[in-house]
């Protein structure tokens, strides 16, 4: 990370490459119940990004040695398709995917009650088709409306948004090239009603008061999803209110 | 109380709650099903519909997977078996078992496949569950036994009072809509049997209960489908 090429980021007024100032967000869109055989699903679309999350279960744990007797297990894969980026991305597994599914597993773990349903598994499937910056926050976020959704328990929707810095600039919601040629991300997992992190990771270099005002980026933004995921439980649930 | 109104609030009403949404910070109010006490806030653990009942606040969740009870009729798939029971898929958290004692037939020990294979789908009726949410199904009963025809719809359990209705309506409605013959199992699996074409009518309103069973005025969109 950091600093390489010529890409100028932010210009003198503070307008990025996209257009949007400093503290703006790119545009979110999301729906649910877009897999109709999933217990619960969503469609995240995060400026170009887009993601689809399924949810299937409380089911029976295979194999049985995974069981928890206390509990059930979340069991998170993140997966890129192949076409999601400009070069393809070899199908299956990798360190990043796993990393990325074990983060997401441990942000979820925190709000979903597990104990109601021991001995049991509920799949969580996150599938980005389009990748622009920002995915494991935009599977993250699909992947907590999936499990509202689908009627799991939680105690509230994790929603997950990344600042960083570019020319020594905090900007909130980095795009492609300031994710390329920044020089730090902080992505975080907010739980909107309480404030309360469940997920922060960071790449790069921050001072104390530029990790301020990324943290401060990212909690207003968390509202501002938080927002748009409950209108789009009530357009599936509520009618024409 | 805050949330979505969709009907009056006062003693009993209805209100759209997400999860994580706090509904009382009274300390008056009990909690119900699907809303727990953090904090001293009521907080909704679920999404659906806030149903304040005198004191108590219960979420009715608009999506849910099935939780067998005792006596409950269900329709099974056979997911796998030993020598003397099968495992049934119910649509539930586990599977149920299904022992050769509780067959309709007289099964001999090892060879419980010459009866129901895997994927076969059975009707049968849940006849204990324990407190390690197990369950266990028997066939024998009257009307229980392998389905070999027809196909099976599924709706979220949560719907099967929408399909039945008041008095048996809708359930009515819908098999001289497709002149079929319909069992409706408790996990949300429907079990409709008939003519391809009237089959076919059924099925299409079976797809407007799952998608509109929240919206009022669901009766007049299913008889509307008698006259199209």
């Amino acid at each position: 990370m950091g600093g390489y090429g010529d890409i100028q980021c932010i210009d003198e007024n503070g307008i990025r490459l996209d257009g949007r100032t400093a503290e703006q967000m790119r545009e979110v869109e999301i729906e649910c119940g877009v897999i109709p055989v999933a217990d619960g699903s969503a469609r995240v679309k995060w400026g170009k990004n887009e993601v689809i999350a399924a949810v299937y279960g409380p089911m029976e744990a295979h194999p049985r040695k995974i069981q928890r007797q206390d509990r059930a297990i979340l069991d998170v894969r993140y997966n890129m398709a192949p076409f999601s980026t400009t070069d393809r991305i070899r199908p299956g597994f990798n360190r990043r995917s796993r990393e990325i599914s074990k983060v997401t597993a441990d942000a979820l773990e925190s709000v979903v009650d597990l104990e109601l349903y021991p001995r049991s598994k509920i799949r969580v499937e996150i599938e980005i088709i389009c990748a622009e910056a920002g995915t494991r926050c935009a599977g993250i976020t699909a992947a907590s409306m999936a499990l509202a959704d689908a009627g799991i328990p939680m105690s509230d929707m994790v929603v997950s948004v990344a600042s960083g810095k570019v020319h020594d600039i905090v900007v909130c919601d980095l795009n492609k090239e300031e994710d390329n040629y920044g020089e730090a991300d902080l992505p975080m997992g907010i739980l909107p009603m309480t404030g309360e992190l469940v997920f922060l990771q960071m790449d790069g270099d921050l001072n104390m008061e530029q990790f301020q005002q990324a943290w401060d980026y990212n909690m207003e933004s968390a509202k501002e999803v938080h927002a748009i995921m409950v209108e789009a439980l009530k357009r599936r649930y509520g009618g024409d209110e | 109380m805050t949330g979505d109104s969709t009907s009056n609030e006062s003693g009993k009403g209805s209100t759209l709650v997400y999860p994580g949404q706090r509904l009382s910070a009274d300390g008056s109010a009990q909690a119900g099903h699907g809303v727990r006490l953090i904090d001293g806030n009521l907080v909704a653990m679920k999404t659906g519909n806030m149903v304040r009942s005198g004191n108590t606040v219960t979420i009715e969740p608009l999506s849910s997977r099935y939780v067998p009870r005792a006596s409950d009729l269900v329709v099974g798939y056979i997911e796998g078996m030993t020598n003397n029971i099968w495992f049934v898929d119910i649509g539930a958290a586990f599977n149920a078992i299904l022992p050769m004692s509780l067959a309709p037939w007289k099964v001999e020990f090892g060879a419980v496949r010459q009866h129901l294979g895997i994927g076969d789908a059975i009707l049968c009726r849940v006849q204990e569950v324990d407190e390690t949410h197990s369950s266990v199904v028997t066939m024998k009963g009257m009307g229980l036994r392998k389905l070999k025809s027809g196909f099976i719809e599924e709706i979220p359990p949560h719907i099967i009072g929408k399909v039945i209705g008041k008095g048996g309506g809708m359930l009515q409605q819908l098999k001289s809509l497709g002149q079929s013959r319909m069992i409706i199992g408790q996990n949300g699996r429907i079990w409709i049997d008939g003519e391809l074409s009237g089959m076919s009518e059924t099925r299409k309103a079976m797809d407007v209960i799952r998608d509109t069973a929240h919206l009022p005025g669901l009766n007049e969109r299913v008889a509307a489908l008698a006259t199209e």
